[in-house]
C-alpha cells in the first residue's frame, strides 16, 4: 500500500436524529462438526462440516451487511440471484469397497451446479458470470465452464432445499475432472469460515496434512431453508464441508492407531467463539461389538447411537463448547488405540520421488491354507521428460520384478543335516528347522508401454504435404516449360565411346 | 529436314517461354494476391490523426456565472449599462500537453422585484430560501447577487459570502470603477466554487510530472463509473469482546444522505462485514508511561496488507472499492492509540491510506471489564465512528477544503454534508480527468497498434474507438458551453469506450505468431515453387536481352 497518513483535521458536522436502537438478538449462526470414521481399510475418514445460517432476505436490494455469512458468497446470491449452489473441489475417488459408503460423496475434480431464481432471464450469461466470478474467489479454473461442458439435467439434481417449484430451465451443472485441488483452492475456502483457522475445529485444517491425503473433497453449499417450524420465511444456509481419508498405513507405521495430532499435527486449542455448537465424534462401532478391541482416549462425556447408511453406528461424541473439555489439559488430542491389534502381518510402504526413489512395498502375510492371495498395484502411466526417453521409446519401460520370500511347510520332515557335510546345493539358504523349507521367488518384470510423444509433428505435417505440392509442381512445371526436341541418337553406345578413347590413346583416328 | 526440325524446336521453344512467363503472371496476379489476402490480419480503419489531435486539444472550461446587481450596489449611470456580458479568460498553468483555459462568462444584470425582496430581508439564511424556490440553476452554473456597500445582510467585516447551494453574495462598491473592482471580487468567489488549479492538478495528478506534493494530489480515489464502499468491523479477539455496531442505522442515516448527494458522480454501493481473527500486521509498542499501546506513523503502511487479505474481493462488481476498517484492538494490546510524527497520539485514533480507505482504531472502554466476565459486549458509538468515515470519505473522493478568499463568510454545510457546488467542482475536476484518461488510451491504442502490424482491430473496436473519440469531442465541447453535467456524462462515455478498445480480447489472438516461425511454415512450399520460375523468368529476360542486342552488333 502506499503511504498512509493520520487524519488529524476535521470539521464536519453530522446531523440528523440520534439515538440508539435496541441490538436485535443474533440473526445468524454458525455450527461446526467433525465426524472421524475408522474404516473398513483400516483408513481414518475425518469429515468437518461448518454451517452458517442466516436469517436474512438476500435477494433484496441496496445495503447488505454481513456478520457471520461470507460477504463474497451473499453478494453472489444476491447479484446472480440464486436460489442453490453446490461447488465441489475433490482430489482421489471415493473408494466404496473399500471404504464404505461415504456422508457425501463428490466426483473427483472440479463440480458446480447451481439453482437460479426463475426471475433470472438469461440463465446463460449469469452461469457464465458466476462461474467466472467462482473462479476468482476460489482459484480454481472454473472458468473453462462453458456451454460445451455445461448440461441441464431434467431428472436429477432436484433442489436440495426449499423450494417452489423445479422447472429445470433454471438448473446448470458443469463438472471438471481435470482440475487438480490444491493448497491454493483451500486458503480461499477458509477464509469463509467466521472463525478463519484460528479457533475450533479449524485449527486441525493445515494444508500439507490435508493434501497428503488419499481423498480430499472440500465443498461448499448454499440452499435456503425454513426459518422456523411453519416455515413463514427463509433462512441462507451455507455448508462448507471438507472430507479427508488418511492413509493409516503410511502415518502410522503399520498400525490402525489414530490421534489428532498423529492426522492434521495439530491438537484442538480453544473452541470458536461464535460457534453455537462445536462438536467431534468419534465412530466407536467397532467397539462394541468385537469385545474391547479398541479405546478411545480422553473418555468421550456422551455418546450417540442412530442408523447412518443403512448401519447402526455408535458415535463418541465430544464437545468443544463444554468448558472442562479443554480446560483441564489445555488441548484435546483424541487418540484411538487397538487394543489387541489384528493380525494383519507387516507392512511397510515407502512412497517413490520422482527422479530419486523408487517405491517400495513390503507386505509379510500369513496365507491361510488352499487360498489364493492376490497382490495387486495400480501405477500412472505418465510422460517422461523428453530427454528422458531411451533411444527406443517404443519399446516399453521395464517394472522390475516382485521378490517373494516365503517359508514353505516341508511335506516330509527332513533330517537335520551337517551344514559343513550336506552337499551344496542343498546348503544355500540356512534352514532353522526340518518342518520349514525356505524358497524366494521372483515374478516376471512387466513391460509397460508409456505415450511417446512427437513433438514435431505439426512441423513435419507441414512439412511433409509442401515436399508434395512442390514435387508435383516441379515436374508440372518441368513438362510444360522445357523445350523437347528430338535428339539425333548417338551412334553406338558405351562399347563404341570406350573403343574411341582407347584408339585415342594409341593415336588411332576414332571410328 | 533440319530446318524443318529447326522450326519445330524454335516453336517449341518459344511455347515453353510462353509456359514459364504464364507461370510467373498467374503466381504474381492470382498466387501472391490470394495469400497476401488469406494471411492478412484484418485492421479496420481508425481515426488516427483524429487522434493524434486529442493531444493538442484546447480545454476551455466555461462557467456561466449570472450577477444580479441590487438597487444601491454600483452608482446609478453604471445600472444605466446594464445588462451586458463581460467575459473573463484565464489560463491554467500546467505542465500537460493539454491547454487547459478557464472562461469566467459573466451574465451582469438588475435585479428582480421578488430578489430585491429577498435581500433586503434580515439575514443571509432567510435570503437564501426566499431566492431557493423560483428556479433550478443548471449544474456548474454560478449566481452572485451584488447587494448595496451598506446592507446588513452580511456581518459589516465581511465582503462575500459564499452559499451552500449555487449562490453568492458580493457586497458592491459606489465607485467609478465599480464594476471592475466588483469583477475581481466575482471572480475569486466564483474561482472558490468552481475552479482552481489545486483542484485540477489533483485531477491531472497521474498524467502530470512528479512533484513533490504528487502524492498528496494522488489521495483521491481515480473517476470511475462507479464506487463500492465496505465498512469492515475487525473483531482479532471474540473471546474477549463481544462487538455489536449498528451499522445498517449508521448507514441509513449519515451515508446514505452523503452518497445520495454525490450521486451524480457515480453509483455507489454500501456494504459491511464482520471480520473475526483479523488481525493488524504489526505488533504495538507498549509506553510504560501511560500504559497503552501505541503504533507509530512509519509502521502504519505495514497495517493494512495483512488484514487486506481477509477483506475479500468484491465479487460482484469491477468497481473500485473503499474500505474502511474498525478495529477493536485485541484485549492484549488495549488500548491502542495511534501515533503521528511527534510521538503524540492522533485525536480521532484513524488514519487514512490513498486510494485505499481508512482505517480507525477503537478502543473498548476499560471500565467495562471491571464488571463482567469475558467476553464483554461492547456497542460501537456509530456517531463518532461515522464522523471519521465520513471525513475520510470526503477526502478520498476529493472533496478538499476550499480555498476562500479573504473577508469571505462560508455558510455551514448543508445535512448531507456535501454542498452543492463542491459536487460541480467534482464534476468539472472528474471531466477534465476522464478527458485526460481517455485521450491517454486512444493515443496509446493507437501508437501500440501503428507499432505492432500484428494486432488484428475488429470492426466493433474500431466503432469504440471512433465512439470515444467523438465523446472526447463532444465532452469538450460541452465544457466549452458551460453544459457540465452532459460534459460529465460524455467524458464518462470517453472513458468507458476507449478503455473497452484498449482491452478488447481480440487484440491478443494473433499476437503470438513471430515472423520467424511464420517464415519456417512458409519456406518449404515457397521455396521450391518460387526458385524455377525465378530462374526460369532470369533465363528469358537475358535470352531477350541478347536477341536485343544482336540487330545493333549486326548493324
Amino acid at each position: 500500500m502506499a503511504a498512509a497518513m493520520p487524519l488529524s483535521l476535521l470539521v464536519l458536522l453530522l446531523l440528523g436524529p440520534g439515538g440508539w436502537c435496541l441490538a436485535e438478538p443474533p440473526r445468524d449462526s454458525l455450527r461446526e462438526e467433525l465426524v472421524i470414521t475408522p474404516l473398513p481399510s483400516g483408513d481414518v475418514a475425518a469429515t468437518f462440516q461448518f454451517r452458517t445460517r442466516w436469517d436474512s432476505e438476500l435477494q433484496r436490494e441496496g445495503v447488505s451487511h454481513y456478520r457471520l455469512f461470507p460477504k463474497a458468497l451473499g453478494q453472489l446470491i444476491s447479484k446472480y440471484s440464486l436460489r442453490e449452489l453446490h461447488l465441489s473441489f475433490t482430489q482421489g475417488f471415493w473408494r466404496t469397497r473399500y471404504w464404505g459408503p461415504p456422508f457425501l460423496q463428490a466426483p473427483s475434480g472440479a463440480e458446480l451446479w447451481v439453482w437460479f431464481q426463475d426471475t433470472v432471464t438469461d440463465v446463460d450469461k449469469s452461469w457464465k458470470e458466476l462461474s467466472n466470478v467462482l473462479s476468482g474467489i476460489f482459484c480454481a479454473s472454473l472458468n473453462f465452464i462453458d456451454s460445451t461442458n455445461t448440461v441441464t439435467p431434467t431428472a436429477s439434481f432436484k433442489p436440495l432445499g426449499l423450494a417452489n417449484d423445479t422447472d429445470h430451465y433454471f438448473l446448470r451443472y458443469a463438472v471438471l475432472p481435470r482440475e487438480v485441488v490444491c493448497t491454493e483452492n483451500l486458503t480461499p475456502w477458509k477464509k469463509l469460515l467466521p472463525c478463519s483457522s484460528k479457533a475450533g475445529l479449524s485449527v486441525l485444517l493445515k494444508a500439507d496434512r490435508l493434501f497428503h491425503t488419499s481423498y480430499h473433497s472440500q465443498a461448499v453449499h448454499i440452499r435456503p431453508v425454513c426459518r422456523n417450524a411453519r416455515c413463514t420465511s427463509i433462512s441462507w444456509e451455507l455448508r462448507q464441508t471438507l472430507s479427508v481419508v488418511f492413509d493409516a498405513f503410511i502415518t502410522g507405521q503399520g498400525k490402525k492407531d489414530w490421534s489428532l495430532f498423529r492426522m492434521f499435527s495439530r491438537t484442538l486449542t480453544e473452541p470458536c467463539p461464535l460457534a453455537s455448537e462445536s462438536r467431534v465424534y468419534v465412530d466407536i462401532t467397532t467397539y462394541n461389538q468385537d469385545n474391547e478391541t479398541l479405546e478411545v482416549h480422553p473418555p468421550p462425556t456422551t455418546t450417540y447411537q442412530d442408523v447412518i447408511l443403512g448401519a447402526r453406528k455408535t458415535y463418541a461424541i465430544y464437545d468443544l463448547l463444554d468448558t472442562a473439555m479443554i480446560n483441564n489439559s489445555r488441548n484435546l488430542n483424541i487418540q484411538l488405540k487397538w487394543k489387541r491389534p489384528p493380525e494383519n502381518g507387516y507392512i511397510h510402504y515407502q512412497p517413490a520421488q520422482d527422479r530419486l526413489q523408487p517405491h517400495l512395498l513390503e507386505m509379510l502375510i500369513q496365507l491361510p491354507a488352499n487360498s489364493v492371495t492376490k497382490v495387486s498395484i495400480q501405477f500412472e502411466r505418465a510422460l517422461l521428460k523428453w530427454t528422458e526417453y531411451t533411444p527406443d521409446p517404443n519399446h516399453g519401460f521395464y517394472v522390475s520384478p516382485s521378490v517373494l520370500s516365503a517359508l514353505v511347510p516341508s511335506m516330509v520332515a527332513a533330517k537335520p543335516v551337517d551344514w559343513e557335510e550336506s552337499p551344496l546345493f542343498n546348503s544355500l539358504f540356512p534352514v532353522s528347522d526340518g518342518s520349514n523349507y525356505f524358497v524366494r521367488l521372483y515374478t516376471e518384470p512387466l513391460l509397460v508401454n508409456l505415450p511417446t510423444p512427437d513433438f514435431s509433428m505439426p512441423y513435419n505435417v507441414i512439412c511433409l504435404t509442401c515436399t508434395v505440392v512442390a514435387v508435383c509442381y516441379g515436374s508440372f512445371y518441368n513438362l510444360l516449360t522445357r523445350t523437347f526436341h528430338i535428339e539425333e541418337p548417338r551412334t553406338g553406345g558405351l562399347a563404341k565411346r570406350l573403343a574411341n578413347l582407347i584408339r585415342r590413346a594409341r593415336g588411332v583416328p576414332p571410328l | 529436314m533440319a530446318a524443318a526440325g529447326a522450326a519445330a524446336t524454335d516453336l517449341e521453344v518459344a511455347r515453353g517461354r510462353r509456359a514459364a512467363l504464364f507461370f510467373a503472371a498467374v503466381a504474381i496476379v492470382l498466387g501472391l494476391p490470394l495469400w497476401w489476402k488469406t494471411t492478412e490480419t484484418y485492421r479496420a480503419s481508425l481515426p488516427y490523426s483524429q487522434i493524434s489531435g486529442l493531444n493538442a486539444l484546447q480545454l476551455r472550461l466555461m462557467v456561466p456565472v449570472t450577477v444580479v446587481f441590487t438597487r444601491e450596489s454600483v452608482p446609478l449611470d453604471d445600472q444605466e449599462k446594464l445588462p451586458f456580458t463581460v467575459v473573463h479568460e484565464r489560463e491554467i498553468p500546467l505542465k500537460y500537453k493539454m491547454k487547459i483555459k478557464c472562461r469566467f462568462q459573466k451574465a451582469y444584470r438588475r435585479a428582480l422585484d421578488h430578489e430585491e425582496e429577498a435581500l433586503s430581508s434580515g439575514s443571509v439564511q432567510e435570503a437564501e430560501a426566499m431566492l431557493d424556490e423560483p428556479q433550478e440553476q443548471a449544474e456548474g452554473s454560478l449566481t452572485v447577487y451584488v447587494i448595496s456597500e451598506h446592507s446588513s445582510l452580511l456581518p459589516q467585516d465581511m465582503m462575500s459570502y459564499i452559499g451552500p447551494k449555487r449562490t453568492a453574495v458580493v457586497r458592491g462598491i459606489m465607485h467609478r470603477e465599480a464594476f471592475n473592482i466588483i469583477g475581481r471580487r466575482i471572480v475569486q468567489v466564483a474561482q472558490a466554487m468552481s475552479l482552481t488549479e489545486d483542484v485540477l492538478a489533483a485531477a491531472l495528478a497521474d498524467h502530470l510530472p512528479e512533484d513533490k506534493w504528487s502524492a498528496e494530489k494522488r489521495r483521491p480515489l481515480k473517476s470511475s463509473l462507479g464506487y463500492e464502499i465496505t465498512f469492515s468491523l475487525l473483531n482479532p479477539d471474540p473471546k474477549s469482546h463481544d462487538v455489536h455496531w449498528d451499522i445498517e442505522g449508521a448507514v441509513r442515516r449519515y451515508v446514505q444522505p452523503f452518497l445520495n448527494a454525490l450521486s451524480a458522480a457515480g453509483n455507489f454501493s454500501v456494504d459491511s462485514q464482520i471480520l473475526y481473527y483479523a488481525m493488524l500486521g504489526v505488533n504495538p509498542r507498549f509506553d510504560s508511561a501511560s500504559s497503552s499501546y501505541y503504533l507509530d506513523m512509519h509502521s502504519l503502511p505495514h497495517v493494512i496488507n495483512p488484514v487486506e487479505s481477509r477483506l475479500g474481493s468484491s465479487a460482484a462488481s469491477l468497481y473500485p472499492v473503499l474500505n474502511f476498517l474498525l478495529y477493536v484492538p485485541e484485549l492484549a494490546h488495549s488500548p491502542l492509540y495511534i501515533q503521528d510524527k511527534d510521538g503524540a497520539p492522533v485525536a480521532t485514533n484513524a488514519f487514512h491510506s490513498p486510494r485505499w480507505g481508512g482505517i480507525m482504531v477503537y478502543n473498548v472502554d476499560s471500565k467495562t471489564y471491571n464488571a463482567s466476565v469475558l467476553p464483554v459486549r461492547v456497542e460501537v458509538d456509530m456517531v463518532r465512528v461515522m464522523e471519521v468515515f465520513l471525513a475520510q470519505l470526503r477526502l478520498l473522493f476529493g472533496i478538499a477544503q476550499p480555498q476562500v478568499p479573504p473577508k469571505c463568510l462560508l455558510s455551514g454545510p448543508k445535512s448531507e454534508g456535501l454542498m452543492t457546488w463542491e459536487l460541480d467542482r467534482l464534476l468539472w475536476a472528474r471531466s477534465v480527468e476522464n478527458l485526460a484518461t481517455a485521450t491517454t488510451t486512444l493515443t496509446s491504442l493507437a501508437q501500440l497498434l501503428g507499432k505492432i502490424s500484428n494486432i488484428v482491430i475488429k470492426d466493433d473496436v474500431a466503432s469504440e474507438v471512433y465512439k470515444a473519440v467523438a465523446a472526447v469531442q463532444k465532452s469538450a465541447e460541452e465544457l466549452a458551453s458551460g453544459h457540465l453535467a452532459s460534459a460529465f456524462v460524455a467524458s464518462q462515455e470517453a472513458v468507458t469506450s476507449s478503455e473497452l478498445a484498449f482491452f478488447d480480447p481480440s487484440l491478443l489472438h494473433l499476437l503470438y505468431f513471430p515472423d520467424d516461425q511464420k517464415f519456417a511454415i512458409y519456406i518449404p512450399l515457397f521455396l521450391p515453387m518460387a526458385v524455377p520460375i525465378l530462374l526460369s523468368l532470369v533465363k528469358i529476360f537475358l535470352e531477350t536481352r541478347k536477341s536485343w542486342r544482336k540487330p545493333e552488333k549486326t548493324d
